[in-house]
Parts: C-alpha cells; sequence; structure tokens
C-alpha cells in the first residue's frame, strides 16, 4: 500500500510539472493574440496584457480591408514552398537513392562528395556574391528555392530507408529487362512514399519559415514572402507608416493608425494558419529523425 | 576480353617492353572505368543533378573564400580584385572584436548544449512513466514553439519586453519596480537568450530522447523490478547509459557546429540592437551585419573564412576524439 500511495504520489507531481512547463511553454503565443485583440489605446495606457482590457478588432479590420500585401506574401510563399518542395524531394530521392546502391562503383565518393558539404563550407559572403553577382538572381524567387534545395542531412537521412530495401527488388526487376530509370521511377520512389512524404513535410516546413535568402536577395515589394514581411515589420512598424504603397493600400490615416495591435495582427495573420496546421503533423517530425541513422 | 590481342601486339613491337606495358594497363584501367561508368550511366545521370548542384551552391563558393584574402570590388570580381595577404583579418584582431564575437558563439552554443540535453533527458525520462496519453498531449504543448520562425519569436519577445508597453516591464510597475530597459541594457541577455532557446528546442530534443527511450527493450525494466530497483535507479542504471549512444551523437553534432551560431535566435530576439552587441552578437550576426549593413565584403569575408575553417578543424577533432573512444559512435 505505502509504495503504491507513494507511486501515485510521484506520478501526480509528474503531473503537475507538465502541466505547469505546458502553460508556461504556450501561455507566450497568447500574449501576441491578445494585444492583436486590444484597442489601441488601452495598449499604451495599460501596456500588454493577457486579457484585453478592451477588446477590438480594429488591428485585424486595418489588415484585412486591403489585404493586398498579405496575399501576395502568402501567395510567394505558397509558391516557394510548393516548387521548392517538389523539386527538392526529386532531386534528394535520386540523390539518395544513387548513394544507397551498394553495387554502385561510385557510391563512397558520391556520398563523400555531398557529405563533405555538410562538414565544410565557403560561407555566407561567396554564397552571397555567386547569386548575386554571379547568377544574377537578385529579386529572383529562385534565389529563395535554390540555396536549400538540397540538404545533405536529408540525403543521409532517405539513404538510410533506401538501403534497408531489399536489393532483389531492383535485381529482380533487371532481370526482367527494366533500366535503372525505369527501377527507379516505377519501383523505388513508390516504394518509398511514407519516407518521401515525411522528408516532404520537413523540407516545405523549411521551405515555409525561410527567411534568411530573402532577407538578402529580396528588395521588391511584389516577391516578398511571408517571413520576410514580417522580419520588416518587426524590425520596424515604420516600414508600414513610410512605406507609402502600404499606407496608400490600407487607405488609412497614419496618425489613427493602431501601431502596436497591428504589429501583432500580423503576426497572428501570417504566423497563425501555420501553426494550427503544422501540429497535426508532429509525429511525421519525429519519424524524420528515425526513417535513417545517420550512418549509413 | 578485347583487350588482349592488342595488348600482345603493342609489347611485341615496342622494344622497350616495360613502359609500354604499364601505358598499357593505364589505358586498361581507364577503359574499365569508362566501360563501369557505362554500365552505370543511369545510375550517374540520376546522381548527375545532385553533383552539379552541389558543385554550383557548395563547392563554387569555396573557392569563393579567397575573398578573405582580397580588397573585393564587385566591380572587379573575384579573380580581378588586389590582393592583400593578410590585411583583412588584420583589423579583426587587433580590436577585440574577433575575442568577443568567438567567445559569444561558443559560449552560448556550449550553453544551449549543456543545459537542453540535460532538460530534454529528465524531461524524457519523466513522461516515459506517465501514460501514453498524457505523454502525446504534454509533447504537443511542448513541441509548439518549434513550429514558430525566428522571426515570429521575435514578436514574442517583442511583447514582453517592449520598453514602454511591454508585459514585463508593466508588470514591474505594477509592483512598484523600475522598468528596465531590455533592448539596451546588454547585462541579462545571456539568460534571456537560453531560456529563448531551451523554450523553442525542448519539445524536439524531448522527442528525441523519448523515442530513444522508447526504443529501448522492455526486458531491461522487467528483470530490474524483478530485482527490485527502483525508478530512480532504473532511470540512472539502465535508461541514460543506454542512451548515450544518442546523446554523444548529438553532443558531436553540437561540437562540430560549435563555431555556426544560431543567427536567428542572435538576430531577431534582441532585434537587432546596437547596445545588445557585447553580450547578443555572434559570428554569425556579425558576419552578416558588414555584409548587408556596413557592406564591407572583404571584413565579412574574413570573418566569414575563419569560422568556416576552425569549424572545420572542430568537426574533424570531434569524431576523431569519439572515435578514439569508441569507433562505433563516430560519424565516419
Amino acid at each position: 500500500m505505502n509504495t503504491n500511495a507513494s507511486y501515485s504520489l510521484s506520478r501526480f507531481l509528474i503531473h503537475l510539472f507538465f502541466t505547469v512547463v505546458s502553460i508556461a511553454t504556450v501561455l507566450p503565443f497568447l500574449l501576441v493574440v491578445a494585444v492583436s485583440l486590444t484597442d489601441e489605446k488601452a495598449l499604451t495606457e495599460r501596456g500588454y496584457q493577457f486579457i484585453p482590457s478592451d477588446f477590438s478588432l480594429n488591428a485585424y479590420r486595418y489588415m484585412l480591408d486591403s489585404p493586398d500585401i498579405l496575399f501576395r506574401a502568402y501567395g510567394v510563399t505558397i509558391l516557394i514552398t510548393v516548387a521548392g518542395t517538389l523539386v527538392s524531394l526529386l532531386v534528394t530521392a535520386m540523390t539518395a537513392y544513387v548513394v544507397s546502391r551498394r553495387d554502385y562503383r561510385y557510391n563512397r565518393i558520391t556520398t563523400f562528395y555531398v557529405f563533405f558539404t555538410m562538414l565544410f563550407s565557403g560561407g555566407l559572403v561567396p554564397s552571397y556574391i555567386l547569386i548575386t553577382q554571379y547568377l544574377h538572381l537578385k529579386d529572383n524567387l529562385l534565389a529563395l528555392i535554390l540555396p536549400i534545395l538540397l540538404s545533405p542531412f536529408n540525403i543521409m537521412v532517405l539513404k538510410g530507408f533506401l538501403s534497408k530495401l531489399p536489393i532483389e527488388v531492383v535485381e529482380s526487376a533487371k532481370i526482367d529487362g527494366a533500366k535503372e530509370l525505369g527501377i527507379f521511377f516505377k519501383i523505388i520512389l513508390p516504394l518509398s512514399t511514407p519516407a518521401l512524404a515525411t522528408l516532404g513535410l520537413l523540407i516545405s516546413f523549411a521551405y515555409w519559415n525561410e527567411w534568411f535568402n530573402a532577407m538578402l536577395y529580396i528588395d521588391d515589394p511584389n516577391k516578398v514572402p511571408l517571413q520576410l514581411l514580417l522580419v520588416r515589420t518587426l524590425n520596424s512598424i515604420e516600414f508600414i507608416t513610410t512605406n507609402s504603397e502600404f499606407a496608400q493600400q490600407l487607405g488609412i490615416d497614419l496618425s489613427d493608425f493602431p501601431n502596436n495591435s497591428a504589429r501583432m495582427a500580423i503576426a497572428v495573420l501570417a504566423g497563425g494558419p501555420m501553426l494550427v496546421i503544422f501540429p497535426f503533423f508532429q509525429r511525421f517530425f519525429v519519424k524524420g529523425l528515425t526513417v535513417g541513422s545517420l550512418k549509413g | 576480353m578485347l583487350d588482349e590481342p592488342v595488348t600482345k601486339t603493342h609489347s611485341q613491337v615496342g622494344g622497350r617492353r616495360e613502359p609500354a606495358a604499364r601505358t598499357e594497363k593505364k589505358k586498361s584501367a581507364l577503359r574499365r572505368e569508362l566501360s563501369h561508368l557505362r554500365k552505370n550511366r543511369e545510375l550517374f545521370l540520376l546522381s548527375l543533378p545532385g553533383i552539379l548542384y552541389k558543385l554550383i551552391f557548395a563547392y563554387l563558393p569555396m573557392v569563393g573564400l579567397l575573398i578573405a584574402f582580397k580588397n573585393y570590388r564587385y566591380d572587379l570580381g573575384i579573380f580581378g580584385s588586389k590582393w592583400v595577404g593578410l590585411d583583412n583579418f588584420k583589423f579583426l584582431f587587433t580590436t577585440d572584436t574577433a575575442w568577443r564575437i568567438t567567445r559569444n558563439t561558443v559560449l552560448y552554443n556550449v550553453g544551449y548544449m549543456l543545459i537542453t540535453t540535460v532538460a530534454a533527458l529528465l524531461f524524457a525520462v519523466l513522461l516515459n512513466e506517465i501514460r501514453a496519453k498524457w505523454t502525446r498531449f504534454y509533447q504537443t504543448a511542448l513541441f509548439l514553439p518549434h513550429f514558430l520562425s525566428w522571426v515570429l519569436v521575435g514578436y514574442i519577445a517583442y511583447a514582453f519586453l517592449n520598453h514602454s508597453d511591454g508585459f514585463i516591464n508593466r508588470m514591474l510597475i505594477s509592483l512598484g519596480m523600475e522598468p528596465i530597459s531590455w533592448y539596451q541594457d546588454s547585462g541579462p541577455w545571456p539568460y534571456i537568450l537560453i531560456l529563448v532557446h531551451l523554450w523553442k528546442a525542448i519539445g524536439f530534443t524531448t522527442l528525441i530522447y523519448f523515442a530513444g527511450i522508447m526504443g529501448i527493450s522492455g526486458d531491461y525494466y522487467e528483470a530490474a523490478r524483478i530485482d527490485g530497483a527502483t525508478k530512480t535507479q532504473m532511470a540512472l542504471k539502465i535508461t541514460v547509459p543506454l542512451l548515450t549512444p544518442l546523446i554523444i551523437i548529438m553532443l558531436i553534432l553540437s561540437v562540430g557546429s560549435m563555431f555556426r551560431g544560431d543567427f536567428g535566435l542572435h538576430y531577431f530576439i534582441p532585434n537587432n540592437s546596437g547596445f545588445l552587441y557585447a553580450s547578443t552578437d555572434i559570428i554569425d550576426t556579425y558576419v552578416y551585419r558588414a555584409l548587408r549593413e556596413v557592406g564591407n565584403v572583404s571584413m565579412s569575408a574574413a570573418v566569414g573564412f575563419y569560422q568556416s575553417v576552425v569549424g572545420f578543424v572542430l568537426v574533424l577533432l570531434a569524431n576523431g576524439i569519439v572515435r578514439r573512444i569508441n569507433p562505433d559512435h563516430s560519424m565516419w
């Protein structure tokens, strides 16, 4: 009995611990939402609070009255996410399949060639000069897709999965007269759908949350993806108040503009939807680590 | 098969036998290589896009490291710009900049690594003690910050820290205390950054270790229970030792990237405030500013060169050490 009681007590303490930690983890999100829903005057009077003292949808009304900028940013982000993920998945799968074939004479050297780029890199400046001066991709959406197209880590993960496929599959297909390309596209790709789905999710997540390359390469307001819109708004709310295009589009009297709440409203509108969608796929994020071990 | 007769005629014709034979050997090796390639041409073709991509986007920039030794001018290009030897590095190491950003980068990474690993191990062990339904619930909550980009985390930090209206300062005022100029006072930033990093990374790292615990055979615990071991003993004597390979892999990965700082964390959470550089600036943010805000390409390239080379040495060292201790755990 005694051990039972201490057992349930320790369980209770564990639950208490995780309840407190979970609440502490989630609360910060709520502050942003609460601020976006508070009247601007109340914000300057009482500061940011978890419970809006004066509930108001003004910030969202301002944003959604002329939502062009936000919609365009969504458009750019969706475009680079879809295009980037498809191309990235294909190239990753092709490379990973080749290095997973133990009977392929150049598999070790190809693996080294890919893996080495994970250990040593030219760094920011040479890449920046390559993309702006030699490839002329400034203000080109390709500059958002290409730099993160092929991650050695993803290749290694997929390689781990592919090397577990029985080699007999390939051999028997060869006996039936299939060519390597045919084997890859008609047999290997369909067989690896689960791994590809997981990897595709990780890649699309990376594209969706990409801001670094956008900061480096995108100036054209028409090509600003969501995350860059957020960067600019965070760095200075003056981006909105001094960007005449934005102000005109919003058709607002700037003196009356809800600075604080609008800033948080942009954060909610830009970050909210994915924060609701991604957690549904949480288990795939874990699976991404276990589909293959790093050491092939 | 076709090679043989040809070889024979050649060695018969050639008076000096050996060199001819050697070139023949070379030739046939080359031919064998080519025939291998021909046989595997479709596999090679499949890997070609990846190879070309890495050539352009990973190997060409390595050549660009030369910029660190040049006075780079956009109009002259990499090869047209003048060589300046180590001049770009001189500035860096005569001021205290190099020391400051190196210290910050390494110390923060060590701090993040230790605190996150210990906390995640603890969380994972505790989660293992409660029912799966609840585990999943807590994991989802802990995992939420992982889905945010650093930019969005910047908004959250701003909502708390903003000087005039931020949540913390208003709380301080209502408690009768002085508000703190968070974005101007560099003192508290090491704690803030470590807390924010822990908040964002703990869910993911816990999941990694939890998955590791799930992979441990139940037999061990069964045997321990029969022997009358307590839960704490099981955690310390079974779970942690069996997780060691995983912990080591995670540690090497982070030692290897000790010189690569988390740009997003150190750029957006302090809101790139100049007052805070003493305690928030890391190599990555410095390189970015030198390139994009100051516009000094050569200086930026010099710091980048330093980061690439030392980072590479660290990876080799880390792997070498691990291989010496236990070859099974090394990455190659």
